[in-house]
């Protein structure tokens, strides 16, 4: 009797989250429909008509898109931010993980203690101050801006993340490694970095998708030649509705990327996002 | 640095000019640490936490930037309605969001224990984590879209509504006054008296014939025809003839029945039977009791086809948005709760179990307890998220809808960069949206320094 109500509960239970995983790919399975569709046929109906016919269905949007200078060149432009951030971010973390977890130098505790208050400061409070800054500089509206305001926001997480990790080292080993007269530089690339790789990877994955998928900071600091694919898709909106067959095939270009990195490293994305809880 | 462990070990030697070197070295590996952590404190000071410096005080001048206000800026923040607005849409952000992400991912981590496919159900869910809120944006404003012929949602909510309702046929269909049929308070139309044995014919117009079911035949073939003696027959029909000609009121030969209506037969105000007309409109009720009756098309027959929910409303387009936002976050509450689950001491659970306490007096008194601290975790990481929410927001609302649904965040960037162009109340926006935070602030360094005893 027990069991048999068990095994009924399981069925209850699986067609429940069969239900669950199937309304959450409907959105983005909707997305990629649409994405194949004409204008006309996006103005006569949903993109569910696409079961009843599937002749609706071709790539025309994408080899537009491919075509569309604006477009081609904001993808680039992700690419140009969001490689140099992440290299950077990693870099500087590390080099700051390492002395705070193993160097001696005066302020050591106070300092780091700074850092994990800063985890939770929001972008915003710095946009303003910082476009100032830059305008001075001359970054204002450049690639190398975007680049350096990502850095510094993602350092506090990226600094905290790899200083948490590295002080996990066995002490003996850095030892080992000082006394057979290793420089501190030769022990950070040399030791440090590779037992550190696991960490680095997590890092590495979840701030390139963070960076990539930001529009916010973009939108303000990246003028338009040094726009990036969501400002750029995001400039298109006010006409929503009419150009769905810009914008569904855009805005799967620019999922497409982050979905694919987030299958090949799914490991290494959820342990960043899950060390960054509380960020 | 480096040769500071080997001089302790080896043997003694004279002091001096030992320690003399032991400073030394100790001055040269603080230079080295500082060069380690030199290029992050510049980044960091120059970039965060000067602008927090500057932010701070920035909020307490005017949009000019040249007049000192004092705390103006914070007083105006609670007065001037649009940014009243986004203060109160940010605390229905926080209350909501967290709370039912928290349960949910609390729900579906429990039970996808129980399946044998949970790393895939896992993956699907997490993955939205890996979209843009561009991305998600874009593709929620195609999903809600209020039109059902382009909106998934609305064209689910639609068709479920029909399905229970019934999909009316002919909304602008009306009679022409004086010839049969006359318009009740409902909006149904009723005939005059008839008895069994009785054929009416029913006209209306204002249908376009474009408009017509593809399957409707001509009604005069119908129209002629007697009804037995305890019958009421008829036709409903279109009293119009494409192209001109024909008479008001009459059937003539090229007009066309209107299939698909809804009639009923009414005695003493009481429907007692009912009929859906034919391809022609004919219709009929057979083995009717002799007596008075009217013929009743209702209301149902005439009303507006349902248009679904203007999910992009002024009224639902916070609660829109937080279903978008839900979609993105599940997955990532689901896991983490996940794993403290995995973390659970198996025996108790199972002890529990032998002791005969059902499933859910298992999730209430054991699992929940345990995982309280997880939960925490959850819960502030989303509280702290959802306090920043922008690009959702900014996305998915439709222009004419942005104030309705307008947020801390979408504020502060609107007063200052959008066209309000007042970095006073900018600033004292970026201040608040710190200042609350600063909670998990702390319970973020408190937490570290506990772990470091």
């Amino acid at each position: 009797m027990n069991a048999v109500r068990r095994s009924l509960g399981n069925g209850v239970v699986q067609a429940f989250l069969v239900l669950v995983g199937l309304v959450w790919m409907t959105p983005l399975a909707g997305l990629f429909l649409s994405s194949l569709r004409s204008a006309e046929d996006t103005a006569k109906g949903g993109w569910w008509t696409v079961l009843s016919s599937p002749g609706q269905l071709s790539f025309d949007n994408y080899s537009a898109l491919l075509q569309n200078a604006g477009i081609t060149r904001a993808f680039w432009n992700t690419v140009l931010i969001s490689v140099p951030t992440t290299v950077l971010v990693v870099v500087v973390a590390a080099l700051a993980g390492y002395a705070f977890a193993w160097l001696d130098f005066p302020g050591r505790e106070t300092i780091f203690l700074v850092v994990v208050a800063l985890l939770v400061v929001p972008v915003q409070i710095g946009l303003l101050p910082v476009a100032k800054l830059f305008g001075q500089l001359g970054l204002f509206g450049t690639i190398p801006g975007v680049v350096l305001f990502h850095v510094a926001y993602g350092l506090p997480f990226a600094v905290f993340l790899l200083r948490n990790y590295f002080a996990e080292m066995p002490k003996e080993m850095l030892e080992a490694a000082r006394m057979d007269g290793g420089t501190e530089w030769r022990i950070f690339t040399r030791l440090v970095l590779p037992v550190g790789r696991p960490a680095i990877a997590s890092l590495a994955i979840f701030q390139f998708l963070w960076v990539w998928n930001d529009m916010l900071v973009a939108l303000l600091f990246a003028d338009s030649s040094a726009q990036p694919l969501t400002v750029e898709l995001q400039s298109q909106i006010r006409q929503f509705g009419s150009n769905i067959d810009v914008l569904a095939p855009g805005a799967f270009l620019s999922l497409i990327v982050p979905v694919v990195v987030f299958f090949a490293f799914q490991k290494h994305f959820v342990q960043g996002v899950m060390a960054g809880s509380v960020k | 640095m480096t040769a500071t462990l080997v001089k302790e070990t080896s043997p003694p030697a004279p002091p001096g000019p030992v320690a003399e070197r032991t400073r030394r070295l100790r001055r040269r590996g603080k230079i080295v640490a500082l060069l380690f952590v030199f290029p992050a404190l510049l980044l960091l000071g120059a970039l965060v936490v000067y602008p927090v410096l500057f932010s701070v005080g920035r909020s307490f001048f005017d949009a000019s930037g040249t007049t000192f206000v004092g705390g103006d800026n914070y007083t105006e923040m609670f007065r001037d309605p649009a940014t009243l607005k986004a203060v109160r849409n940010t605390a229905i952000w926080v209350v909501v969001a967290p709370a039912l992400l928290t349960g949910l991912g609390l729900i579906l981590a429990v039970l996808v224990e129980k399946v044998r496919w949970a790393t895939a159900f896992k993956l699907l869910l997490f993955m939205p984590m890996a979209v843009s809120f561009l991305a998600a944006g874009i593709i929620f404003r195609l999903a809600y879209d209020e039109d059902p012929d382009k909106g998934v949602l609305n064209a689910a909510v639609v068709s479920v509504h029909d399905a229970f309702k019934g999909e009316s046929s002919y909304p602008t269909a009306r009679a022409r006054d004086g010839q049969g049929l006359t318009k009740e308070k409902d909006g149904s139309y009723r005939s005059a008296a008839a008895a069994p044995g009785d054929a009416l014919t029913l006209g209306l117009v204002g249908v376009q014939p474009a408009d017509l079911p593809g399957d409707a035949r001509p009604a005069a073939p119908a129209a002629g025809q007697k009804a037995a003696a305890d019958e009421l027959r008829g036709v409903v029909y279109l009293d119009f003839t494409p192209g001109g000609g024909g008479e008001q009121g009459k059937v003539d030969a090229r007009e066309s029945g209107l299939p698909g209506m809804k009639v009923e037969a009414v005695r003493d105000g009481e429907p007692v039977a009912t009929a859906t007309t034919a391809a022609d409109g004919s219709f009929r009720f057979e083995g009717l009791e002799s007596g008075s009756y009217a013929v009743r098309l209702p209301a149902s027959n005439f009303a507006p086809p349902y248009e679904g929910v203007s999910w992009l409303g002024p009224a639902l387009v916070t609660p829109a948005i937080i279903g978008a936002y839900l979609w993105i976050w599940t997955g990532f509450a689901m896991v983490l709760i996940g794993a403290g689950l995995s973390t659970l001491p198996r025996d108790a659970l199972e002890a529990a179990r032998m002791d005969g306490a059902n499933e859910w007096q298992i999730f209430r008194r054991i699992t929940v307890p345990l995982l309280a601290p997880v939960l925490t975790v959850v819960f502030v990481t989303l509280v702290i998220n959802v306090m920043k929410v922008f690009d959702l927001v900014y996305i998915i609302a439709p222009g004419p809808v942005q104030e309705d649904a307008t947020v801390l965040a979408t504020q502060m960037w609107l007063v200052s960069f959008g066209g309000g162009n007042n970095q006073g109340l900018g600033s004292a926006l970026g201040v608040l949206l710190l200042l609350l935070v600063v909670p998990a602030m702390v319970f973020n360094v408190r937490r570290f320094r506990r772990s470091q005893r």
